[in-house]
């Protein structure tokens, strides 16, 4: 350890005042990241709790954890199912096993490293210009972009993605805090509609390259269980398949079980709102019923069909659970007060099941019902603030 | 009137003059710092081909304009003065319109209702209002052609970019095929083509104006 100390310290006066002075933040940062800072509060500390921003991202990382190693399994296991290479009597067995970590982490951990590396270029770009240390902002985001690609994405649209992400999704607007919409939503945004054929369809959800003497299986279909949906009204997937997340999709959203754990720990530490996750699943769960309820008036078959589904699939198909757990619940987009994340959770569960099923060039509406809601989310605490000080106007009238 | 008499002394590309012409460009640029024209910068703006031909016809229609107001302008009572405005605006838009389809055809089809749409382009009124209407021709035209020239040159740049990284083509040229790239794994960027990116473009044009240009930057 200590020869690391002495590499920054050795280096400090060139990043203060010498001639490097632009990669300043990029020492700092990397020096906090590694040793506690041993510098004190300069005038009187008023630190109420312990938990700053890196801890509170921090968390937020625990949390998706066990959806991100999940992912990497599924990548695999979804690779080799296609190739008919496993045995689906050994069922678990078949799962958690060394290939298919190891073909998952082959795929899905340079997408991370490309992540952190074009979003924290440019955030290190900013805290230059900007002159103000790298802050912790990204550390979340990077890690979530990934989860909501595909799994055969090519590294240099998620590069793109990201760099768009952090410049025009947070950048401009003032950085950390300041930003509008989720960042990794905006990546993702960007991403399917620069790039709709790696980003939808039946081909980008399960790798499929095949070597010398392997073959897809006869019959194989890659797509998603909401993609089979869109097209012919009914899924050849279980749901209880698509609660534990045996099926294929992006690469963190598939397990319903996992996602559901890393809320609870979410809500547990008190970083992620409850009020949110809780408003979305309300809204999921009453346009469920509602298109149930509707189903039979509708006139064309297909629909017929997709809106009769069981409510419950819709919270364990597609990415119900990720988006409502990590991408709503982002504090800076979401609404403030605490009524409005009752609302604002309501309507992202209720727009996003509302796409999912109504629009057939959307076959999952979580992405865009958040992306809509963050923009609305400082209209709805404007009113739910205004409510209140009519209320308490009244109260002193009267 | 007073303004009659002083550009008798004044040469013809004094720096006054040469200022009208080129304060648009920057400072004072249509698009990029007085926002206006935003619509059509957004619809035409694609391919290039339709936007050079879309600034070509406005830089014709707004000196034309402004010539002829500006010839007009003692004659026009105050009351009335948007209607015989729109009257010139229109029946140059017209002009322009034919000469399109008699002999750019294909081009004329692809900007479509967007030529006859020049008449409601703000910055034709805007200049006519603003300027032409309280200055000697000779000014007006200069005005004139200092804004349609700024008008088109951003459009032509955003079209630049869209055609470039959304079609891979210049001109309808395919100059990423060309470089190879596909074969690299290349691909287009579907999301250029669409209206939303043109606006994204025109802020990052404002934001390295700005950012270039300190007078623009405002105090907080």
């Amino acid at each position: 350890m200590k020869f690391i100390q002495n590499i920054f310290d050795a280096t400090r006066p060139a990043v203060t005042t010498g001639k490097l002075k632009p990669l300043y933040p990029l020492h700092n940062a990397l020096e906090t990241m590694m040793f506690v800072p041993d510098h004190n509060a300069h005038s009187g500390a008023h630190v109420r709790d312990a938990i700053d921003l890196k801890r509170t991202m921090v968390t937020v990382i625990f949390a998706l954890v066990p959806a991100l190693l999940f992912g990497i399994f599924n990548g695999g296991y979804q690779h080799y199912k296609a190739l008919g290479l496993l045995n689906e009597a050994m069922g678990w067995g078949q799962f958690f096993t060394l290939d298919n970590f190891i073909f998952g982490a082959w795929k899905i951990v340079p997408m991370i490293a490309v992540t952190y590396m074009a979003g924290l270029g440019v955030e290190i770009y900013f805290a230059g210009i900007n002159k103000h240390p790298v802050n912790e902002g990204f550390l979340v985001s990077g890690l979530l972009i990934p989860m909501t690609m595909p799994i055969d994405m090519p590294l240099w649209m998620v590069a793109i993605s990201t760099i768009f992400a952090v410049l025009i999704g947070k950048e401009v607007f003032g950085g950390t805090g300041m930003n509008i919409l989720n960042p990794a939503l905006t990546a993702r945004a960007f991403a399917f509609f620069a790039y709709p054929s790696f980003m939808s369809g039946d081909k980008v959800w399960v790798n499929t390259s095949v070597e010398a003497g392997q073959s897809v299986v006869d019959g194989f279909s890659g797509a998603t269980a909401l993609g089979q949906y869109a097209t012919t009204g009914s899924t050849s997937f279980g749901a209880w398949d698509a609660f534990l997340g045996l099926i294929p999709g992006s690469i963190g959203e598939t397990s319903t079980l996992l996602i559901v754990l890393g809320g609870i720990y979410l809500i547990a530490t008190g970083i992620g709102s409850w009020k949110i996750m809780l408003g979305s699943t309300l809204g999921a769960v009453a346009m469920g019923l509602l298109f149930n309820w509707a189903a039979p008036h509708m006139i064309t078959e297909s629909q017929q069909q997709f809106m009769s589904i069981p409510f419950y699939y819709h919270l364990v198909f597609g990415s119900w659970a990720f988006a409502t757990v990590f991408m709503a619940t982002d504090p800076v987009s979401a609404a403030h007060t605490e009524r409005g994340k009752w609302i604002y959770g309501f309507l992202v569960g209720f727009l996003g099941i509302m796409i999912r099923v109504f629009n057939p060039a959307y076959p999952e509406g979580m992405m865009l019902a958040i992306l809509f809601m963050n923009v609305m989310a400082p209209m709805i605490d404007h009113y739910v603030v205004n409510a209140n000080i009519q209320k308490r106007l009244k109260r002193v009238k009267a | 009137m007073s303004t009659e008499q002083k550009p008798a002394k004044e040469g013809l590309f004094s720096k006054k003059n040469r200022s009208l012409l080129i304060d648009p460009m920057n400072a004072n640029n249509p698009i990029t710092v007085q926002v206006l024209g935003i619509c059509s910068a957004l619809a035409i703006t694609v391919k290039l081909k339709p936007a050079i031909v879309m600034g070509l016809s406005v830089l014709v229609v707004t000196t034309m304009a402004n010539l002829i107001t500006s010839l007009m302008r003692n004659m026009i009572p105050n009351r009335i003065r948007i209607i015989v405005q729109l009257v010139v605006v229109a029946a140059l838009v017209i002009l322009v319109d034919q000469v399109l389809k008699a002999f750019v055809y294909d081009v004329s089809k692809q900007l479509s209702v967007f030529v006859g749409l020049i008449i409601t382009n703000c910055i034709i009124m805007g200049r006519i209002e603003a300027f032409s209407l309280g200055n000697t021709p000779w000014k007006s035209v200069l005005d004139g052609l200092g804004n349609g020239a700024a008008y088109g040159g951003i459009l032509i740049i955003v079209a630049f970019f869209r055609e470039l990284l959304g079609n891979g083509t210049l001109l309808d040229y395919p100059v990423v095929d060309m470089l190879g790239l596909y074969d690299l794994g290349y691909k287009n960027n579907g999301m250029m083509l669409l209206p939303p990116m043109a606006l994204i473009v025109v802020a990052l044009i404002i934001w390295v104006q700005r950012a270039k240009t300190p007078s623009l930057i405002e105090k907080d």
